[in-house]
């Protein structure tokens, strides 16, 4: 009887907290444009610079191509240019590219996502898993084995990482491609082409997810190490539920909470690990795009990626805000309340 | 219980060098700490007495001795221990004055970065009001930036080189030591002895930096340590695509980009130096455990 009143509310809950964080998310990308526009603006040479360093060109060109790429106006005109026409959706135009910044973002975008899901997905699960196994049994030999271990993953550097296992599974076993995400010009289609792609993903996929992994590994331990101090725990003993019991559904769970938090907070994080990832394995993922923009100083393009991942991170973390007011109440309710 | 005696009786003295054992009791409790101390003591003399230790000069180019491989692999030659790179330099100095970058990259980047944080975090813990949520949004927004992405932006604003990657990882660090200092800091100004300091007639200035901040050290030691092995990964990322250390630099990230090319053949290049920056971090890390340990008091097993 009284759960769909209780759902209705976790629903307005949910409701409130996606209206007040939508709304405090619009000045956070707005400084974020402005910001960066300013800073671009600040640094020394502009993308004419970059076009004409490498294609040659002379000073009536150059001045030519100010014009045209609408370079020659005064910064403020621009910024104003630029946020108007923001408004719109349009993110500018890409003169590395020659096409709208919105298209080309788009088109990497699902790269970098499918990258980031899938690490974000092994890493979690996996560092979960383990830290479970280790924090079952603080101080057993498993636990000092799987510690040490994920310290030392902590401390690989990500592109080594993807370096050998390339060098592993690509030049020397001969089991997993190169690099790239599809083979080029296959012709494939349908789930040919999904496992086509699935294979050219498992490496970046391991070495963007086996760095992260160490980390809620880690944290699953520590949390779990807590919990086992509590007297909640202790009294569940006394009951004489089962071990195995104790540990999933009383220590784990409870260790579970920040780990998620954290998820969030990642993101933010993998996002960057994706840039030199898919550089590696040639990804022509949002990361490459970035690495591209600074090298031809196409600002605009470097702004719209700005603004894409600063987005995203904001979403990814407001995801997390309402799953985690979701799996403890006491969130939710002081969030609301707030 | 007697344990939980001694070490009441060992925080109540006031002496430093009494502090000092008790930390060092909790230090060398965990094995890992100390190996990584012994281990990180090691690359400190490496670094400073690089040009003395290293057998060749780490830029010098042997025309007759391109790609040689390790001495224990068929073809190494005696005077090149690790072999080799590309253009004939030896792998075992370039290494050896590797040390000296990444150190210093550490080195530089945790101080820029605790210090601008501490300073920003505590004014705003202490002042609290305007100050404090005008600190607080602009670092929410450097947090909310992936750390990479920024450092490669600012880098492109600033030209790419080793000390302009410096700079953008200390400002991508710093939002965590503000928050930490402001935490601590916002839970210690209440405290008596903070009363006690404002009652006798300190000013704000000697209230933040003399009364609080030196009770606030605990936390923002073990983020350093954190830092000063992330600073090291991050240079070396930005060195592999190109934004950092400009070659020829010998930098351990700078020469994972220029092996690239020799990854189906030679292993020992693409190798060698990713090797180098997992055990400098993973001392680094281990040590950082175990300052964890000793100074954080919830953590101390009594």
């Amino acid at each position: 009887m009284h759960a769909p009143i209780r759902g209705n509310a976790s629903m307005n809950r949910t409701f409130r907290l996606l209206k007040r964080r939508l709304v405090g998310a619009i000045p956070v990308l707005l400084i974020v444009v402005i910001g960066s526009f300013l800073l671009l603006e600040a640094a020394p040479g502009d993308a004419v610079d970059a076009y004409v360093a490498s294609v040659g060109g002379d000073a009536g060109m150059i001045e030519a191509l100010r014009q045209g790429w609408g370079l020659d106006a005064s910064p403020m005109t621009r910024l104003a240019a630029y946020l108007w026409a923001l408004l719109h959706l349009d993110l500018g135009h890409s003169v590395a590219f020659s096409r709208p910044v919105r298209d080309v973002v788009l088109e990497r975008l699902p790269n970098t996502l499918l990258l980031m899901g899938a690490a974000t997905a092994l890493s979690f699960a996996l560092g979960t898993a383990l830290g479970i196994v280790a924090g079952a049994r603080p101080g057993s030999a498993r636990d000092r084995a799987l510690s040490i271990g994920s310290l030392a993953l902590y401390a690989v550097p990500g592109f080594w990482l993807a370096l050998v296992l390339t060098i592993v599974f690509s030049v020397e076993l001969r089991w997993l491609p190169l690099s790239g995400m599809e083979t080029i010009a296959s012709g494939k289609v349908g789930f040919a082409r999904a496992l086509d792609v699935a294979r050219h993903m498992v490496l970046p996929v391991t070495s963007l997810g086996l760095i992260y992994l160490a980390l809620y590994l880690r944290m699953m331990r520590a949390g779990m190490a807590e919990v086992w101090r509590m007297d909640f725990t202790r009294a569940a003993r006394a009951r004489g539920i089962g071990r195995r019991r104790i540990v999933l559904s009383h220590v784990a769970r409870n260790a579970l909470l920040p780990l998620v938090t954290m998820l969030g907070l990642q993101s933010a994080q993998m996002l960057g690990g994706s840039v030199v990832i898919e550089s590696v394995f040639s990804v022509p993922g949002l990361g490459r795009l970035a690495q591209e923009a600074v090298g031809s100083r196409d600002t605009p393009l470097l702004i719209g990626i700005i603004l894409v991942s600063a987005a995203l991170v904001i979403v990814i973390n407001l995801l997390v805000d309402i799953a985690y007011a979701a799996l403890d109440p006491r969130v939710g309710a002081s969030e609301a309340s707030a | 219980m007697s344990q939980a005696a001694a070490t009441s009786a060992v925080s109540t003295d006031p002496s430093r060098r009494a502090r000092l054992a008790e930390f060092w009791y909790y230090f060398s409790e965990n094995r890992g700490a100390v190996i990584g101390l012994v281990f990180f003591i090691f690359l400190v003399l490496l670094a400073i007495f690089a040009p003395l230790i290293a057998p060749h000069d780490p830029t010098q180019q042997y025309r007759d001795a391109v790609l040689v491989p390790p001495v224990w692999q068929e073809g190494g030659r005696a005077d090149f221990l690790l072999g080799t790179d590309a253009v004939g330099r030896d792998m075992l100095s370039r290494l050896i004055f590797g040390t000296q970058f990444s150190l210093f990259v550490g080195v530089i980047v945790t101080t820029l970065s605790l210090v601008v944080g501490v300073v920003f975090g505590v004014i705003a813990g202490y002042f609290r009001g305007w100050v404090d949520t005008a600190i607080m949004r602009v670092m929410d927004i450097i947090l909310a930036f992936p750390s990479l992405l920024l450092a490669l932006v600012l880098v492109a604003i600033l030209g790419p080189g080793l000390v302009n990657a410096m700079i953008a990882i200390s400002l991508v660090y710093q939002p965590h030591f503000v928050r930490l200092a402001r935490a601590a800091v916002m839970s210690e100004k209440t405290r008596d002895y903070v009363v006690a300091a404002k009652v006798a007639g300190a000013g704000h200035a000697r209230l933040m930096f003399k009364t609080i901040l030196p009770n606030c050290m605990a936390p923002l030691i073990v983020q350093a340590t954190l830092s000063f092995s992330s600073a090291i990964l991050d240079a070396a990322a930005l060195g592999f695509l190109g934004m950092g250390a400009q070659p020829p630099t010998p930098e351990w990230g700078t020469m994972l980009a220029e092996a690239r090319e020799f990854i189906q053949s030679k292993w020992w290049v693409v190798t060698l130096p990713g090797v180098a920056i997992l055990i400098t971090v993973l001392a680094i890390n281990l040590m950082g455990d175990g300052l964890r340990d000793a100074l954080d008091p919830k953590l101390k097993r009594s």
